[in-house]
């Protein structure tokens, strides 16, 4: 990486929220915190503004390095900086930890202020609608008004396509990637065998483990191992592990033979020792719930009369959790209800994954888009 | 970095921009089948305020749309135009891409399905250099045909009267032709001298 084209050190910023947030399951929470970065400007008018929404197991460290930690490099770096597809030279770009989320934000393993206890299992059951909502009140506490864009991939996607369906005032263009407008029964089944590592392990303790000085590591560590087979193509793998053994011969028992189980299980290991078991089950809910024409008769088509926002469609042809077939099914009610898109089907090998990989033309497509944003801000 | 490479075609190099924009109404919804770079939609929307999308399957022609501030959908048009609804269009446009197609019978079954009319321009392989150069031995190669027999995507090579036959065959019916042998009108021997035809359709009764 050329660490000219890197935003650099960047810091997080911290902002308290004390209108109560009603959630879509009628749970209320009186109070939160959501933890954010900014890079570039945010220019007189705060109109060229983007958020970056995340996945399942991202946060708000989406670009640069901190002061004390270099090698903590955002997870989308590669795509935002100065010069970059989200070019921090023309947009100020936003990155928030989502609510219930584990890196600052308020979240199952922060405290509860009425309890003194971390929330726990009380932390209530989190939509995308409910993030959409506690973001715009840190758009509104940014004093933007309307985002120039709201971008992401994958479950960071559904929130984009969200934030285009409650608040289509608010957002000029949705940048939808690797993504789609609901999860089938699949990508639901996968998530339910997640939860239900995490649900049964004896260190779960019902979702209050932290007071038990305990984590559900064995069952994290399973939902990511799931969580990586899910989100790779059969190719990659096969082109990355194949059937390398790690002594390159058959011990014929069951410790790690194969280099696949070396790699998922130091992939489950790293992640159970940094992630929040209560955040990934929200994540997973989240993902579950997510419906847009759940409140329409499941009629995608009325679903979408309500976006204004243009919109940039993208899918990854390796990608078999949200296949180009299902990211379709996001372009379609968008045509039927005659709105601004664009679609292109990237050619990768990274499945799922692809998205957070630097692919040429993946990458241009998202410049020439944004760089058209950018050109109408200024004109 | 440099989005240099996605150039972009002019009106003037195509001189049927011009004879299919005189049939489209301002205002009109387009759907431009593999639309290239942009270019005519592009053309449409400065001279006749269309809105509408386009059709491509190449990776730097959708980078190129995109670049040229026009909506454009990846698609394979063999696979169909499954995404749009029917009569979602005023026009289904395929420019200078029927040669090029290999399920051209359901492509046009498609355009009618999707538009209320449809255009196409296409090479006319009647035109005489082509018939002379056939004559001579050899494949055509011209500034219409501008590839060799070995490279070329064209599958589907046709003279005015076999697609006017089509169309009566497949009942569509062809409401005005325009013929042109570069940016010239030819009204006589239009099979014979004209180098592209421009045909606007619909379904037949």
């Amino acid at each position: 990486m050329n660490a000219s084209n890197s935003i650099g050190i960047v810091s997080a910023k911290r902002a308290q929220f004390d209108t109560p947030l009603v959630f879509r399951s009628g749970a209320v929470l009186p109070r939160y915190e959501l933890v954010y970065e900014t890079y570039g400007k945010l220019n007189a008018e705060k109109s060229n503004a983007i958020l970056v929404c995340h996945a399942l197991s991202g946060n708000h460290h989406v670009a640069g390095y901190y002061a004390d930690d270099a090698e903590n490099i955002g997870w989308w770096d590669n795509m935002i900086g100065p010069g970059k597809p989200i070019n921090t030279d023309k947009f100020f770009v936003i990155g928030v930890n989502n609510l219930g989320g584990c890196h600052g934000s308020t979240g199952p393993s922060s405290i509860d202020p009425e309890t003194s206890h971390p929330y726990g299992a009380n932390f209530p059951v989190i939509t995308v609608e409910d993030w959409v909502e506690s973001q715009a009140r840190l758009a509104d506490l940014l004093g933007i008004r309307q985002f120039a864009a709201v971008i992401g991939g994958s479950l960071g996607g559904m929130q984009a396509l969200q934030w285009s369906l409650a608040l289509p005032d608010r957002v000029r263009n949705v940048l939808a990637i690797a993504a789609a407008p609901h999860l089938t029964a699949q990508n639901i089944a996968f998530n339910d065998v997640a939860r239900s590592a995490i649900l049964n392990d004896p260190n779960f303790h019902g979702g209050n483990f932290y007071r038990h000085n305990a984590v559900p590591t064995h069952g994290l560590r399973l939902a990511r191992m799931l969580g990586h087979i899910t989100d790779l193509s059969d190719d990659a793998m096969a082109d990355k592990f194949g059937r390398e053994l790690r002594d390159g011969q058959f011990n014929y028992g069951y410790e790690i033979e194969f280099e696949i189980e070396s790699y998922l299980r130091h992939q489950g290991d790293k992640f159970a020792s940094s992630f929040d078991a209560n955040t990934y089950l929200l994540m997973t809910k989240a993902l579950d719930y997510f419906d847009p024409a759940h409140d329409f008769g499941g009629d995608l088509n009325r679903a979408f009369a309500r976006a204004k926002a243009g919109f940039l469609v993208i899918s990854f042809t390796t990608d078999w959790r949200f296949s180009p077939e299902r990211a379709r099914e996001i372009v379609r009610p968008l045509l039927h209800n005659r709105r601004n898109v664009s679609y292109a089907e990237i050619t990768s090998t990274h499945g799922h994954d692809s998205f957070l990989m630097e692919e040429p033309h993946y990458f241009d497509v998202v410049r020439a888009y944004l760089d058209n944003v950018a050109e109408e801000l200024s004109s | 970095m440099s989005m240099r490479q996605y150039m972009t075609t002019s009106a003037a190099e195509r001189p049927d921009f011009a004879a299919i924009a005189a049939w489209i109404p301002n205002g009109a919804s387009v759907l431009d089948l593999g639309c290239g770079d942009g270019s005519l939609l592009r053309y449409l929307r400065e001279t006749r305020a269309v809105r509408g999308y386009g059709v491509e399957i190449s990776d730097i022609d959708i980078v190129s749309c995109i670049v040229n501030g026009m909506n454009v959908i990846q698609n394979d048009l063999e696979s169909g135009l499954s995404d749009f609804e029917d009569n979602s269009f005023d026009f289904v446009i395929l420019s200078q891409t029927l040669q090029a197609t290999r399920h051209t019978e359901a492509l046009i079954r498609e355009m009618l399905r999707v538009g209320r009319e449809g255009i196409v321009s296409f090479p006319n392989f009647g035109y005489w250099r082509n018939r002379l150069r056939v004559l001579l031995g050899y494949m055509p190669v011209s500034r219409e045909l501008p590839f060799q027999w070995y490279d070329t995507p064209n599958v589907h090579l046709c003279t005015l009267r076999d697609f006017e036959n089509f169309c009566r065959k497949h009942n569509v019916s062809v409401m005005e032709r325009r013929v042109m042998t570069g940016e010239r009108e030819v009204s006589l021997l239009p099979n014979l001298l004209g180098s592209t035809a421009v045909y606007r359709f619909r379904r037949g009764i």
